[in-house]
């Protein structure tokens, strides 16, 4: 099979996230790559939650809206996701709970509740035991299932074993995925399964992080949670502090002494971090913002997604400073970006965004390292990723007048030099100045390094093409839009505009990359083509259609 | 070190006759002192608010984070964890960390983290020409409220007391030598050390005349008590004048800090490759 989608539903609680998760494992067990949504509501316990799981030959970055199984843990998953099925489709649910009309659809039930009483087992058990039923249903070999449960629930394994089975033996087969899988393609070794955010928080460390600071607020949480449980053991400093105010500010703290700072945050808290951002664009203080967009305006929709938040990231802060803005579309873009976007904050003395949404943010994405691009290692950057550093000649001066704009850095303690950050407009020793003159100059020396910093992103791939290059019709994209904007390209016989970074805009790369297209479609997740109009201000003209 | 060669060429502009004077000349003879004493100037970070107070880092030839209005905690909270060999004295404005900043000032209490908190308290905005402050006492007449403000102040050492800062101290700024002292032991402090600084504003709340009748210096208090330092610090609450204002250390403890909860600990960066690979094991 090309590809397999099945949908794991139930109630908030019910571990959902994590029962998806088995089922990709088991699928990139068999050398698929994988692409798994996850839906839920802003609420703890109870509410409907699913996840879809999608395996694929070809690498995805989307799910698809049919499925091929449902397994289903309460009657609502099956009447919200009745839709969703094909002829050819399959359910397993959970037959204490779950009624369905078998002369509409093929199914079959399996008595969780009285397997779990016979065996003394937890309630949670319950989606080892579906999935157990669900591996027969599939045809997936006994000992992918075991070998999946064992690395990652390795709590109660025996009796998890024992319920699983249970669920396997009172299935019946419906189709042999793993068959054709073996035979008829070539498989990817086994890779992690990750999510955009902690292929985020993997590039930062990569790219020698030595500070995260976050608030939580979905769907940004997750990298604050990564970074805390991992980040230790590579000697991260991980801090949640009062207010996204503070977080701002104490990733200027970090910079200023010589710590490679990152912040997380969805609109919301950057709302509150504007203030702060300025001063970074004042002071040229190096910090990188993940800013994870959801629905606006205000708390909107905590937990979908949306791109609504461009013009507010590309305009946040009073006052003109240059800022990096990059809006990855899968985790291997995400890992790769994430780190540059650290090396570029250092090297040029600016913000950096790793703009994404609840899609790239929180869906899983089978993750090949290797292929992501080559990041410097460690905090020994190469040359062209490595910020300028004061030589010890001479007098310190923080905010020195160079042609790039960019002034070497030094960090305290400096014997006999003094370093000094100012967020009022100051001299090149840092000391607040009124001097039209200086003003001047430090005008011209901001704008000097957002083009120097514009120059510099010649030599990577800013924007991107797919599908069918010569065709006169294209799609422009960003961010999680890639994926879907792909495979529908292909099928159609599109070329797709994928623009990856926003800020500063790559226009020569855009424009190259339209030459010959006559219609210009742009897909976005927002109501008035956020993109289109960035685009719009270059001269390109694209038709929106709502 | 001679104090003198902690100014700068940056042209004073505070009002002649302004409290601040007092407290950067206290100041810089501190930080000679220390640096004679072994404790280098140049481990020593000043990060200010935004107000009158705040131009002091102009004139200290010293390191320096001029920050915004009211953020002068957070970003000394992360400079001291990034390098616990700093020194990081902040100066922050009573509008500045009262008002706008108030959520910082009581979690970095609450963390106790090891920097030190200058207020320099003149009870006024100076820099936006006289308004009321979080500790203008009620009925103060300024220019956003012409009538008499209708609110009681804030007691900042009070407040900071039970937040959980382990050193707080009142000064003056017409009593140099105890400026002086008390800088000094704050900063030597280990923990948020707090000291409210009573700077007279020469031009917009002018309380020489009344501070050196009610003044004083408390003398033999246990100022490992939290009971009494209560006692002293609620003996006075900012808003009648008519009492007396006690000056000097009212509380100092040895307490658990933030900044402790961190090992000094550099990863080996020839290692990341190989931990990040590791990492990924727990995701196939």
């Amino acid at each position: 099979m090309d590809n397999f989608s099945t949908l794991i539903g139930g109630i908030a609680g019910d571990g959902i996230n994590e029962a998806g998760l088995t089922v990709a494992r088991l699928f990139s067990r068999l050398g698929y790559h994988i692409y798994m949504y996850y839906d839920y509501p802003s609420l703890i316990r109870g509410g409907h939650n699913f996840s879809i799981v999608r395996a694929s030959r070809q690498k995805i970055a989307a799910h698809m809206d049919q499925i091929d199984v449902l397994i289903a843990l309460n009657q609502e998953t099956v009447e919200k996701h009745l839709s969703r099925l094909k002829h050819s489709s399959f359910v397993i649910y959970d037959a204490d709970k779950v009624k369905l009309d078998d002369t509409m659809h093929r199914g079959c039930g399996l008595n969780i509740t009285q397997i779990l009483k016979e065996a003394t087992a937890p309630p949670v058990m319950k989606n080892s035991c579906i999935i157990g039923g669900y591996c027969k249903v599939v045809g997936l070999d006994w000992p992918i299932l075991e070998d999946v449960l064992k690395k990652h629930i390795p709590k109660m394994h025996e009796l998890n074993m024992q319920v699983a089975r249970q669920g396997y033996d009172q299935a019946v087969q419906f189709c042999g995925i793993d068959r054709s899988a073996d035979s008829h393609f070539e498989k990817q070794t086994q890779k992690p399964i990750i999510t955009g955010n902690q292929a985020i928080s993997l590039g930062l460390i990569k790219a020698g992080l030595g500070a995260y600071v976050a608030y939580p607020m979905t769907p940004s949480s997750s990298v604050l949670d990564f970074m805390a449980k991992y980040g230790p053991e590579v000697g991260l400093k991980v801090i949640h502090p009062e207010s996204e105010i503070a977080v701002m500010l104490m990733a200027q703290g970090f910079a200023y002494a010589g710590v490679k700072a990152a912040i997380g945050t969805s609109g919301g808290g950057f709302c509150l971090m504007t203030e702060g951002l300025s001063l970074a664009g004042m002071a040229e203080m190096p910090v990188v913002v993940v800013m994870a967009q959801r629905t606006g305006p205000s708390t909107g929709l905590p937990t979908y997604t949306a791109q609504s938040d461009l013009h507010f990231v590309l305009n946040a802060g009073q006052g003109e400073f240059p800022r990096f803005i990059v809006a990855p579309g899968d985790a291997e873009e995400a890992y790769f970006w994430a780190g540059l976007a650290l090396n570029l904050a250092w090297k040029f003395q600016v913000p950096a965004f790793i703009l994404t949404d609840k899609i790239v943010s929180e869906s899983q994405y089978s993750f090949d390292i290797d292929k992501a691009g080559d990041l410097t290692s460690g905090r020994k950057e190469q040359a062209s990723q490595a910020p300028v550093l004061w030589d010890g000649q001479g007098e310190y001066k923080r905010y020195r007048y160079t042609n790039t704009g960019v002034s070497p850095l030094a960090f305290p303690p400096q014997k006999g030099q003094v370093i000094k950050t100012n967020s009022y407009t100051h001299d090149e020793s840092g000391i607040t100045s009124e001097d039209p003159q200086i003003t001047r100059e430090t005008c011209d020396k901001r704008q000097r390094k957002g083009q120097f910093l514009d120059a510099d992103l010649e030599r990577y791939e800013t924007v991107k093409v797919f599908g069918n290059e010569k065709s006169k019709t294209a799609l422009l994209c960003w961010g999680s839009n890639k994926g879907v904007c792909i495979e529908a390209a292909l099928k159609l016989g599109l070329r797709v505009i994928f623009v990856l970074v926003l800020s500063p805009f790559p226009e020569r790369k855009l424009k190259s990359a339209l030459q010959g297209v006559e219609r210009l479609l742009a897909v976005e997740c927002n109501s008035t083509g956020q993109l289109a109009r960035l685009a719009g201000f270059y001269g390109i003209k694209t038709r929106t259609e709502f | 070190m001679n104090p003198k060669d902690l100014a700068t060429i940056a042209k004073n502009t505070w009002c002649p006759g302004c409290g601040n004077f007092s407290i950067m000349s206290a100041l810089r003879m501190v930080l000679a002192e220390l640096d004679s004493e072994g404790f280098p100037v140049e481990n020593v970070v000043l990060v200010s608010g935004i107000g009158c107070h705040a131009k002091i880092v102009d004139y200290m030839n010293v390191n320096s984070f001029y920050s915004i209005h009211g953020r002068t905690l957070p970003a000394a909270f992360a400079i001291k964890i990034a390098n616990p060999h700093l020194k990081v004295i902040c100066f922050s404005g009573d509008g500045d960390s009262l008002a706008e900043g108030l959520d910082h000032l009581i979690f970095a209490a609450k963390r106790n983290v090891d920097i030190t908190m200058i207020l320099h308290d003149n009870r006024v905005y100076g820099l936006t020409t006289g308004q009321y402050t979080p500790t203008s006492p009620q009925g103060f007449k300024g220019k956003s409220t012409p009538t008499g403000t209708r609110e009681h102040p804030l007691n900042p050492l009070e407040l900071m007391l039970v937040s959980g800062a382990s050193y707080i101290a009142r000064g003056y700024t017409h009593g140099i030598e105890q400026l002086q002292k008390l800088f000094k032991e704050a900063i030597l402090h280990k923990g948020f050390s707090f000291v409210d600084v009573l700077q007279v504003c020469v031009s917009y709340n002018n309380q020489y005349e009344s501070y050196n009748k009610w003044t004083y210096t408390v003398q033999g208090n246990d100022d490992s008590s939290f009971e009494e330092a209560q006692k002293i610090i609620r003996s006075w609450n900012y808003d009648r004048s008519e009492v007396p204002i006690p000056l000097g250390k009212f509380y100092e403890i040895d307490a658990e800090r933030f900044d402790q909860s961190f090992p000094e600990y550099e990863p080996n960066l020839s290692e990341i490759d190989s931990k990040i690979k590791m990492l990924l094991e727990n995701f196939i």
